[in-house]
């Protein structure tokens, strides 16, 4: 065990390690992965002074209970985060996008993500982790990455091999806005279904279903007819993509997805959107918007910018 | 020779090689695929061959849809062989606590399970494409006679290493997982080995695959 560490006192419902992802895997039948919501994460590491891709502790509603032990450490939360810092005498509410000390014994409880899904936990230093093709990524599905391949467990702990040179202090004003119109481009199939049901698709409000997870995201409402064939022959996916099965109810592949798929594509979430996509909890409502090719690339650039921007703004 | 690209989304290349699912179209998209991987393009982050097409997924920070597809139009795909095949031959172990399914298939099919075993066991296959979890081979083509539909309602968990069939196809589950396909046995060779960076899966796309029969007593001191 190292000198400095964090004991996991509750480990939250699903707690991982993630970092950027790994790359040219799909062929092996091996996903992304990564930080679901990529602005807050980057947001998360350099709030602490750390490299913004560094690993860093990603929870998904009720994050964990952590008890600190050793030299002072900076910590920061990235999202929408309702958390506490309980200090010897006292218990402090946490804010988000704030960079933090903690002392030893000190405990972080970080209590629910608020109306959304996923937030970030960076760590002022380096973590002691495992890295399986040059990232941390835990995909709990293939057993891969940081802690075995498994999500953080309860009484586990988390060693800190080198904490960053001097403590940093660091804040960003930054609201998440949520939103419920998510821009699709067209998918390769959409001609499979009917004027009806790509009426439905485009126009309804659909409602995220509690089978939703970091593979994927099941939608339900009025169903989307198909009329040519409701399997294709099995080909590769990316995140994203919004297949139709048979029952007429859209799945969106998130990042730890299969990455082969049988059903048909009738859109792709486009990449300025996938940040906010991944952030509507079960129950909330989403409305799919089509956007052209060029339209699509020119918001990721201004995603993109954004994130640079704010990145910058922390210093 | 690709036959259409479209994108899938704002971060990815759709290549069509065709509609027809055979081993040339897909030994097309293959040496796509190897020729692609040599070039060591640093705005591709991940090919993905299947049957009959390669999807191409980019950083739409480095590069676009109209500038990649530029590039890959104007690759110079060598026509030599050069895919390295291997043949692989895998185990299978078809007691009755493993083929979880030959009775629905012997009525699916109408054939007595000893006939489905040796059209099996006869067979060589074909790699096509390896994916949906990390490693899973998928494997064809079964004769027109042991073609069955995936099970109605499909199995919440599939052990691991179950050896199943559906269509045209035979594949096997590397990690335990969801799935709807016809099992009639179990392999206890590895075939995905995370700790194997350089290349984790057995059988790759390209490679043949011959299926040998053990006994339970093999099975159980099977030692690779």
């Amino acid at each position: 065990m190292s000198k400095n560490y964090f004991q996991v006192i509750r480990a939250g419902i699903n707690t991982t390690f993630q970092d950027e992802g790994r790359k040219n895997l799909y062929h092996v039948g091996i996903p992304f992965s990564g930080a679901m919501d990529k602005r807050n994460y980057l947001l998360s590491n350099k709030l602490v002074g750390n490299e913004i891709n560094s690993p860093a502790l990603e929870f998904a509603y009720q994050g964990p209970l952590l008890k600190y032990f050793g030299n002072k450490i900076n910590i920061a939360i990235a999202g929408e985060v309702n958390f506490k810092i309980k200090k010897k005498d006292i218990i402090i509410d946490g804010n988000c996008y704030q960079s933090l000390n903690l002392e030893n014994g000190d405990e972080v409880d970080i209590l629910s993500t608020n109306k959304s899904v996923y937030g970030y936990l960076a760590i002022g230093g380096q973590i002691d982790l495992k890295y399986q093709w040059s990232s941390c990524s835990t995909n709990t599905k293939a057993i891969i990455g940081a802690n075995d391949g498994k999500k953080l467990e309860n009484e586990q702990v988390i060693n800190i091999s080198k904490l960053n040179n001097q403590s940093v202090e660091r804040k960003l004003d930054y609201i998440n806005t949520k939103i419920e119109n998510i821009r699709i481009i067209k998918g390769t199939n959409f001609d499979y279904f009917s004027d009806k049901g790509k009426k439905i698709f485009l126009e309804k409000e659909f409602i995220v279903s509690k089978l939703t997870d970091r593979m994927g995201m099941r939608l339900e409402g009025p169903k989307i007819e198909n009329v040519i064939d409701t399997n294709i022959k099995s080909e590769g996916l990316i995140k994203g993509v919004i297949q139709v099965p048979a029952d007429g109810n859209p799945i969106v592949m998130l990042s730890d997805h299969g990455t082969i798929g049988g059903y048909p594509k009738i859109g792709v979430v486009i990449s300025a959107d996938y940040d906010k996509l991944v952030q509507l909890s079960p129950g909330s409502k989403i409305k799919f918007k089509q956007v052209d090719l060029s339209s699509a690339e020119n918001l990721f650039k201004l995603y993109d910018l954004e994130t640079q921007n704010l990145i910058s703004q922390i210093e | 020779m690709i036959k259409n690209i479209l994108n899938l989304g704002d971060a990815a290349l759709y290549c069509d090689f065709g509609k027809e699912v055979n081993k040339e179209t897909n030994t097309q998209v293959i040496r796509y695929f190897k020729s692609i991987q040599k070039e060591n393009i640093s705005s591709i982050n991940n090919l993905s061959p299947s049957y009959n097409k390669l999807i191409i997924s980019f950083d739409l920070k480095k590069t676009n849809f109209k500038d990649l597809k530029k590039i890959i139009e104007n690759l110079n795909i060598t026509n030599e062989d050069n895919l390295k095949n291997k043949t692989i031959e895998v185990p299978v172990c078809c007691d009755e606590n493993f083929a979880l399914d030959i009775v629905r298939l012997e009525k699916k099919l109408n054939l007595k399970r000893e006939k489905i075993y040796e059209n099996f066991f006869s067979k060589e296959f074909f790699c096509y494409m390896t994916g949906f979890i990390a490693g899973m081979p998928f494997l064809g083509d079964l004769s027109e006679n042991m073609r069955a539909k995936r099970l109605e309602t499909p199995r919440v968990k599939v052990p691991k290493g179950s050896v199943a069939l559906t269509e045209q196809f035979a594949n096997i589950y590397t990690f335990e997982s969801p799935g709807g396909w016809n099992v009639i046995g179990n392999s206890p060779l590895t075939i995905f080995d995370s700790s194997k960076e350089t290349n984790p899966n057995l059988i790759n796309p390209g490679d043949i695959v011959l299926f040998k029969e053990i006994s339970k007593k093999q099975y159980e001191n099977y030692n690779e």
